[in-house]
């Protein structure tokens, strides 16, 4: 048995094996969908999640990588879905399929942790996930957006 | 019911479904009646609407023992004023699951806060529920508006018998009747016990709002599921949940057509959390929508499923199509063209003009395979009941589904029960691009479930989902022109060879089909004396699809490619080249041409020149296209407009090329033209999407087959466009039109990927012919 702290809590994971990515951790055995599959190869970002407040791709991240490190998902990134990322993709009605978008919002609010006011240049290597829909213009400029409203 | 469902979500919601259906044990249609109307309250006013525009009214109570009221399109006025609208079509990121309900609430002057979407079973008296070829809104769009204008008469007629009016004073807004002239207002809710004593008013004496009077169609408004994809409690096909459930991966043969030959089942059941390992039959005759066979590990969660098929180490015997290359058959395919095919559009003497022309010109285009690739792979959970004696007693999916009643009829046989008795609920899909209409998938989850007595989730992984698609067509396009002395094309020929959609559903099926061939060659726009199309054989050797927008995205791709190619021939401008030759405005005549036109009236969809001329002109006016010829070499702009989905485009794209020949794609314009518009920012989302799934099957596409197997079997392999592709803008113009509603979804793609290649000729001087752009050398030195 692993425990693992995820939004906040205490969490034990029985009768996994410690090699799981921690994706399917979430989804299958713990009821945390929201976090997403996309392509199992860190290439997509579908998966991303904070430990310890830095983004990370679940599907490559074992339960035993894990250890003591904070674990966020999209359900614990606020209390009422109004954190100043998902408010900037509500202001500019970014999703269409909507399924890339979690990662794409976890992706942000990390990198906006980290860089309050990226440029053209950051904000295109910072956000590299894929979005077949191709909402990327749409997500460049809540990503402008998010990055004010955090810095007000 | 009360309006907490509001809050539901749709997981939530099919549980709460599932919970009522379960009650009922035999098959039949007392499970589908009682399936249609739940969570219906008692007492509520209901107008069903059939797909012909046909509609029933009726009081919730007694649709419950009425047995001759079939199911169909819905609004459910609840006595406390809830208004329940059924939405049939799949929502896979167009906004469709609000669009269409948005229509109907519009009409009936509903309160969209009291509105509650409900998501509807596969069910063939719904009519078409195949959310696919840009279809919802137009085939919809009257049909819901009915259903609105019938209950609002209703009450409306209530509301004026308590005043003691005429019905013409009573007007409606925000679930309101409102007297004309007055402050009078009574809530629907007050009015609904009223008008289910009324005799319904026929459909004919029904009046519309005017476009005046629309408070949603044509307004912006954010989907109904935004709240939960921010939150991440939105439910798609891979979320989906039922108790008990187990995990399903699938280890099929790379080469379509292929048998298990060996496999370890034992190394697979050593991996921890692995169930059970099962084999899966090969598909029968033509691949349809079958499975596609092989071996099955059954686990506790998706991971440990897919360690133990990795361990299985399946031997396949691979079959007749483990010679597949795509670089000899695309070679072939470009001899075929080069050889006279099937005519399908003869006018004049293309041939014989093109040989004796001042000026001939001639190029062969190619597209590769492409693979759909949704962010969301394809997948879904089943739960079979079987009896003693093995037969199936109950059916249930949940699914990622572009179409729920192919859900049906292909489950339906695997299970060897009627297609009605398989019962499908749809959940959010992440995108589909026409991969989940089909839904070999949910044979995979009903197959498994039925062998291992619970509920079975398969998921695919991304490598089966590039590996094993029904994959966009390899195609090869030739045209030829001839030019008088003034440049303009006198002969025009055209060529195409591709395997067929067609030969997916029926073995041996080896030449385009009419309604392929339609799509950007047989109607060519061009005002040409002498016209020659022809099609060429191409046998398919693996499952064959169609994607977002289907033959346009080569077809298109070669005609608007020719097109700036004559322009350059003839030394005129491309832009009024393309006008020129478009010729006067007017109507092509599509009896004459044999042109299917999507079984869409010519009277209500003809193939207007004029249009496709306006949104060319608008799309050169916004990019201020007479700038082309002041930019520096290595910048360009390029044009192509085309007709695709009833709806029309015209694209202007601007691109900057390195001189070591690294393209970016600086600016896109766009404007289209799909008649009367119900969400105006989901349709600019839909063309801003159409623009980067361009760039990505231009700049990248390709699914390359060896020895029959894809090379590629993830996004380091198969590139898509990424932010850093993204163009800087994207301008779209929407033509303000009262024109009947044409396509959005994939009406965006066929004019972008050869706008963008002549814009790249324009930049360097170099044609890409074949696509991708990635696989050519666009190198520049100053001139």
């Amino acid at each position: 048995m692993a425990t693992i702290n995820v939004n906040g809590k205490d969490l034990d994971v029985t009768d996994v094996p410690i090699d799981t990515p921690l994706l399917w951790v979430l989804r299958d055995h713990l009821g945390l969908t929201g976090t997403k599959y996309g392509c199992g190869v860190s290439e997509r970002g579908a998966c991303t999640i904070h430990i310890d407040g830095a983004a990370a791709q679940s599907c490559v991240t074992s339960l035993g990588d894990v250890g003591t490190g904070k674990i966020l998902t999209i359900e614990g990134l606020s209390d009422n879905g109004d954190h100043p990322v998902q408010d900037a993709w509500r202001d500019h009605n970014v999703p269409q399929c909507g399924y890339c978008q979690v990662g794409q919002m976890m992706t942000c609010a990390a990198m906006l942790k980290d860089n309050p006011d990226p440029s053209e240049t950051e904000i295109e290597e910072g956000m590299w996930n894929i979005c077949r829909c191709g909402t990327y213009n749409r997500i460049r400029a809540a990503v402008k957006t998010a990055a004010q409203e955090m810095q007000k | 019911m009360s309006n907490s469902l509001q809050h539901l979500t749709l997981r939530q919601l099919i549980d709460k479904s599932r919970l009522e259906t379960e009650i009922q044990s035999p098959l039949g249609k007392a499970i589908l009646r009682r399936d249609f109307l739940k969570g219906i309250a008692a007492g509520s006013l209901v107008i069903l609407t059939a797909t012909d525009g046909t509609t029933t009214v009726a009081a919730s109570d007694d649709l419950a023992t009425d047995e001759n009221l079939s199911p169909s399109l819905f609004v459910a006025i609840e006595p406390d004023g809830t208004v329940q609208i059924l939405a049939h079509r799949s929502e896979m990121g167009t906004g469709i699951r609000t669009a269409l309900p948005r229509v109907l609430a519009d009409e009936l002057g509903a309160d969209w806060d009291k509105v509650v979407i409900r998501q509807a079973k596969g069910d063939k008296r719904l009519g078409d529920q195949n959310t696919d070829g840009s279809n919802s809104i137009r085939f919809f769009y009257k049909t819901m508006r009915i259903a609105g204008a019938m209950a609002r008469t209703m009450l409306q007629q209530a509301a004026a018998q308590q005043w003691n009016v005429d019905t013409n004073r009573c007007t409606t807004k925000n679930n309101q009747v409102l007297l004309k002239g007055t402050k009078k207002s009574i809530n629907f809710s007050k009015l609904v016990a009223a008008a289910l004593q009324l005799t319904a008013p026929k459909p004919e004496a029904l009046k519309f709002k005017s476009a005046d009077e629309f408070q949603y169609i044509g307004k912006n408004f954010p989907i109904t599921d935004l709240a939960d994809i921010l939150t991440g409690k939105a439910v798609f096909g891979i979320d989906a949940r039922i108790d008990g459930q187990v995990y399903a991966v699938i280890a099929r043969c790379p080469v379509v057509g292929g048998v298990v030959s060996s496999y370890d089942a034992e190394a697979a059941k050593k991996v921890p959390g692995v169930i059970d390992v099962i084999d899966l039959p090969k598909f029968q005759g033509a691949p349809l929508f079958q499975q596609l066979g092989g071996v099955a590990v059954i686990a506790t969660g998706t991971w440990a499923a897919w360690q133990g098929r990795d361990a299985l180490n399946v031997k396949w015997d691979e079959g007749p199509n483990a010679t597949y290359d795509t670089e000899a058959f695309s070679a072939a395919l470009k001899e075929t063209v080069n050889k006279t095919g099937q005519t399908l559009r003869s006018q004049g003497d293309a041939t014989g003009v093109i040989a004796k022309a001042a000026t001939k010109v001639s190029a062969t285009y190619s597209v590769p395979h492409l693979a759909h690739a949704p962010m969301e792979t394809t997948c879904a959970v089943a739960d079979v009941k079987t009896n003693d004696k093995g037969e199936v007693t109950s059916c249930y999916l949940q699914a990622a589904t572009q179409n729920p009643q192919a859900v049906q009829q292909a489950v339906g046989p695997a299970m060897g029960i009627p297609n009605e008795q398989v019962s499908c609920d749809v959940t959010l899909l992440g995108a589909g691009f026409g991969r989940k209409s089909k839904p070999d998938y949910c044979v995979e989850a009903a197959r498994l479930s039925r062998i291992l007595k619970k509920p079975v989730h398969v998921t695919w992984t991304r490598e089966d989902d590039l590996r094993h698609d029904y994959f966009h067509t390899i195609s090869a396009v030739h045209c030829e022109a001839g030019l008088d002395a003034a440049g303009r094309p006198m002969g025009w020929l055209m060529r195409g060879a591709y395997p067929s959609i067609t030969s997916t559903f029926a073995v041996g099926a080896d030449t385009p089909a009419t309604w392929e061939a339609e799509m950007g060659l047989t109607d060519l726009p061009y005002d040409v004396p002498n016209i020659q199309v022809e099609v060429g054989k191409a046998k398919a050797h693996t499952r064959i699809g169609w994607l977002r927008a289907v033959c346009h995205i080569f077809q298109n791709f070669a005609v608007s490619s020719f097109a700036d190619e004559l322009a350059q021939a003839a030394g005129v401008d491309p832009y009024e080249y393309l006008l020129d030759i478009l010729g006067d405005d007017r109507q092509l005549d599509l009896a004459a041409l044999k042109l299917g036109n999507r079984g869409a009236n010519p009277n209500d969809y003809p193939y207007d020149i004029g249009r496709l001329k306006n949104v060319l002109a608008r799309a050169a006016k916004h990019s201020n296209w007479a700038r082309h010829t002041d930019l520096p070499q290595g910048q360009g702009l390029g044009i192509a407009c085309c007709r695709s989905f009833l709806g029309y485009t015209g694209h202007v794209v601007e691109v900057s090329v390195t001189p070591a020949g690294s393209v970016s794609v600086d600016h896109v314009w766009c404007s289209i033209d799909s008649g009367t518009i119900v969400s105006p920012d989901r349709v600019y989302a839909q063309v801003e999407g159409a623009a980067l799934m361009g760039i990505s099957q231009a700049m990248y596409g390709e699914m390359p087959m060896k020895n029959g197997k894809t090379v590629h079997s993830n996004f380091d392999g198969f590139q898509v466009a990424r932010m850093s592709d993204a163009p800087q803008e994207i301008n779209i113009d929407i033509i303000k039109s009262d024109a009947a509603p044409g396509g959005v979804g994939e009406t965006g793609i066929g004019s972008f990927a050869p706008a963008l290649c002549n814009a790249i000729f324009a930049a360097t001087g170099k044609r890409v012919r074949d696509l991708p752009i990635k696989n050519h050398d666009l190198s520049w030195t100053n001139q």
